[in-house]
């Protein structure tokens, strides 16, 4: 099922918002195919939908990398900014610096880090206000 | 509780999914936020909402839901249906709203999960 490991990338454009979630939609196709059991699947696909919504709403572009190895799949999430002022904050549920708009397209309503962080097995978050963030998660096959 | 069984109780129009009228749904979600639905993991579950965009059939496929009920007679737009499509999702539209059409479910007999 699960050979060599295979990278997958995915450019993040700021406000994108017709492509967001391209990328998970892709990520979870190549699972679908390699046979990855189910619940697998979706853990990766909203953890990364999450994720992908985030760099959509929040940063001025970034970079998505996915990892498939025989052991685990790791997500790697990077922007160039403006990063995240209070991450403890941040991961708490409801709360959200989105916007009104943001809000009328089901989104911002708090729950996006605290869903990645549900969903995976491994969360690591690197930001500061001004300086980019860097996401990695990983999921145990 | 099947697709076809979905759409009889709530009065409502099939905009497509034809041949996944008999599939069966186990329970459901009635959400207008997309992340509120992508927190809890259902098995073949339908989502009823009034949010009409493509990001909820994107939650969908993420959520693997069968069914997506659009209430206030909200209409998905061509580009939603093409995705529907891709993913084999069935769309229903009822002119409910949100309240009613769940209540309605919840009395048929269809669940919503465990307490949070």
């Amino acid at each position: 099922m699960l050979n060599d490991h295979i990278h997958l990338s995915y450019e993040i454009v700021s406000e994108d918002f017709a492509r967001a979630g391209e990328a998970a939609s892709d990520v979870k196709r190549v699972l679908k195919k390699m046979n990855v059991k189910p619940d697998i699947v979706r853990k990766v696909a909203i953890a990364l939908y999450e994720g992908e919504i985030n760099m959509v709403i929040h940063s001025l572009g970034g970079t998505i990398d996915v990892y498939i190895m025989p052991n685990e799949i790791q997500m790697k999430l990077e922007d160039i900014g403006p990063g995240i002022e209070d991450i403890d904050k941040a991961m708490e549920e409801g709360y959200s610096t989105a916007s009104e708009t943001i809000r009328n397209m089901g989104f911002g309503a708090g729950m996006g880090l605290p869903n990645m962080k549900r969903y995976v097995d491994d969360l690591d978050i690197k930001s500061g206000l001004g300086q980019g963030t860097r996401i990695t998660m990983r999921v145990i096959l | 509780m099947t697709i076809q069984d979905i759409k009889d109780y709530l009065e409502a129009e099939l905009v497509y999914g034809e041949e996944f009228l008999s599939r069966e749904v186990h329970n459901a979600c009635g959400c207008d936020m997309m992340s509120d639905v992508l927190a809890f993991v259902k098995d073949q579950s339908v989502l009823i909402t009034g949010l009409c965009n493509p990001h909820v059939i994107r939650t969908a496929e993420m959520m693997d839901i069968i069914c997506v009920v659009f209430v206030r007679g909200k209409t998905p737009t061509e580009e939603m249906i093409e995705m529907a499509k891709e993913r084999e999702i069935a769309l229903l539209t009822s002119n409910h709203r949100m309240f009613t059409a769940c209540g309605i479910l919840y009395q048929k007999g269809l669940g919503g999960g465990d307490l949070c």
